[in-house]
């Protein structure tokens, strides 16, 4: 037993360390990854003058008539409204940065309330808010950490399911121990999945060495073979006229017989220009490449394609799994909270480096910055999002970048908490910082259902999920302060 | 911890492992998703996707290895012997025509 015992001992060293390097970025992908499963619904919370309802020809052919009169981009991509989002959202590329606005679905004007909206966890999620293709690297390096800390966590695990059902409430290590012991192994099928899904999704830029030893240099031949619905071509040169978008749309949504995804309109204003619309991922747990190709000039079908192949049918199940636009909503908030669950596995094992090593000897100069980090990160980031909450709810509207300042909010108030707990001393930092993401949380949902019209079941889940994590915060702020810091 | 554990040689010992576990282990996961591509009698799209996407898996065995294996010394012969009959079986498959 010997040897085995030295394996479980190296497999836990190991956990731990793979745990720590990159938890912080952990805990902030599993916050925004949750969130970005509502993506759609925290789009239509934050913008509450903006509730019209249209079907999706008439709503891409309204953003797309703004589109012609105010950007000169070589692409528009537009998001088709469905039965869960209500806006057609549009992002257009301006050189490397781009520009991302939701559109009324009546009118085709710009959302009276400027927003990133659920959008923006979607891109914290994996883009780490970092330019292009840093934040998507660090973001692989961190998931691949975590595929790791699993692996070796249960590895490390002698008694897997008896020690699931231990708890032992108090203050020390052993109830922080069971707590992550809890946290991970409840949803541990979930969290290995989607850490490998997650890291699937990025494949073609952090694994491309399966492509580049099938096509060399030319990846987009890849991306041509696994989407034959979607085609590419230079564009012509001269000018050309968009022909009506409606019945492309509607005819579309009569091939799929189903709702409409993804509408990519290249070079719109040359007589080369394309619309490739692709079908909706609500359907199956598949994600769909099924697309099919439109001369922009004419209006004529160019390709259209029935995937069928098993194996790029597995590739996009595993995508889609990660995606979760398949859920319905009972599932759905399965996702969230296994993805908060996972976050708190995270949370309680960074906290839990800190308890162990505290109780040998007095802390190094090394994990008494991690405690500090724990605190600004792990209390700070839920107060940096109830703030970006609240500055949707207060900042006026218009104004240049409107959509931005929200943003400047949520890291304004995330770099404040950090200082915070930077310069308190633990035992104050930790209930500090709850207490006010508890209050922010709470009374966010309080004045949301206040002020709302036109609420939905969906918007009051929303305001419960808030009050409820406003109350897991306070509560946090409470418990902390009794005890002699966490 | 006890004391051995902070010498200049068990640094030596983790740092020469760390670096086996994330270059080795991604050289081999790289190597593995290559080999397999044109490996596989598939079209040669299709022959991409099941070794990028186990690739996945195969990395954190190695670096799992590159921590238990006996010594520093085993750890990266184990991973240049693997990386090596992957690339092998890469090149002389050669590009899919």
């Amino acid at each position: 037993m010997k040897v085995r015992d030295g394996v479980r001992q190296t497999m836990a060293w190991l956990h731990g360390w793979a745990g720590l390097l990159l938890g912080w970025v952990l805990y902030v992908m599993c916050l925004a990854g949750s969130l970005a499963v509502f993506r759609p619904e925290i789009g239509e919370w934050m913008r509450p003058e903006t509730r019209d309802r249209a079907p999706a020809p008439h709503a891409i052919a309204a953003a797309v008539a703004w589109l012609q009169r105010h950007s000169d981009a070589p692409a528009w991509f537009l998001s088709a409204p469905g039965p869960r989002a209500n806006t057609v959202e549009g992002v257009w590329f301006q050189g490397l940065s781009y520009t991302l606005r939701a559109f009324d679905p009546v009118t085709g004007m710009p959302a009276l309330r400027q927003t990133r909206g659920g959008e923006f966890f979607y891109r914290l999620h994996f883009e780490l808010q970092l330019p292009y293709p840093w934040g998507r690297m660090i973001a692989s390096m961190a998931a691949m950490m975590m595929l790791v800390a699993l692996i070796t966590g249960v590895i490390a695990h002698r008694r897997i399911f008896r020690d699931f059902f231990t708890f032992r409430p108090g203050r020390g290590q052993r109830a922080w121990l069971d707590a992550h012991n809890a946290l991970g192994v409840f949803a541990l099928p979930f969290h290995i999945m989607i850490t490998v899904t997650g890291l699937v999704t990025l494949a073609s830029l952090v694994m491309p060495w399966g492509i580049r030893a099938n096509y060399g240099e030319n990846s987009a031949a890849m991306f041509q073979d696994l989407v034959p619905g979607a085609i590419s071509r230079p564009p012509a040169g001269h000018p050309g006229k968009l022909a009506p978008i409606a019945p492309m749309i509607a005819q579309a949504e009569r091939r799929f017989s189903g709702n409409v995804g993804l509408v990519s309109i290249l070079n719109p204003r040359d007589a080369a220009s394309l619309v490739i619309v692709y079908q909706a991922d609500d359907r199956s747990i598949a994600t769909s490449p099924e697309a099919i190709s439109f001369d922009g000039v004419t209006g004529r079908v160019l390709a259209d394609y029935r995937e069928a192949r098993p194996l790029v049918k597995t590739y996009d199940v595993v995508y889609g799994l990660h995606l979760a636009r398949f859920a319905g909503p009972l599932l759905r908030w399965l996702y969230f909270m296994s993805g908060l669950m996972l976050a708190g596995g995270i949370a309680t094992g960074l906290i839990l480096w800190i308890v162990k090593r505290r109780e040998k000897e007095p802390l190094t100069i090394g994990n008494r910055f991690a405690e500090r980090l724990n605190i600004g990160m792990i209390a700070g980031a839920p107060l940096a999002f109830a703030v970006f909450f609240w500055a949707n709810r207060l900042l006026p509207l218009g104004g240049a970048d409107r959509a931005g300042a929200e943003v400047a909010w949520l890291y304004g108030s995330w770099a404040g908490a950090l200082a915070a707990a930077f310069i308190l001393r633990p035992r104050l930092g930790w209930p500090l910082l709850s207490g006010i993401g508890g209050i922010a949380w709470v009374t966010l949902a309080i004045v949301d259902l206040a002020i709302h019209k036109g609420a939905t079941t969906v918007l009051l889940a929303g305001d419960a999920a808030m009050a409820v994590t406003g109350l897991f915060f306070l509560l946090v702020a409470l418990r902390s302060a009794r005890a002699r810091g966490a | 911890m006890s004391r051995a554990r902070r010498g200049w040689r068990y640094r030596g010992n983790v740092a020469g492992r760390t670096a086996a576990a994330i270059f080795g282990g991604y050289a081999v996961a790289a190597l593995f998703a290559a080999a397999s591509a044109r490996l596989l009698p598939l079209p040669r799209a299709e022959a991409v996707l099941p070794g990028t996407m186990l690739a996945f898996f195969v990395m954190p065995g190695v670096v799992i290895w590159a921590f238990l294996a006996r010594s520093v010394v085993r750890a990266w012969l184990g991973i240049l012997l693997i990386a090596t009959i992957l690339a092998a079986a890469a090149i002389l498959a050669g590009p899919p025509a």
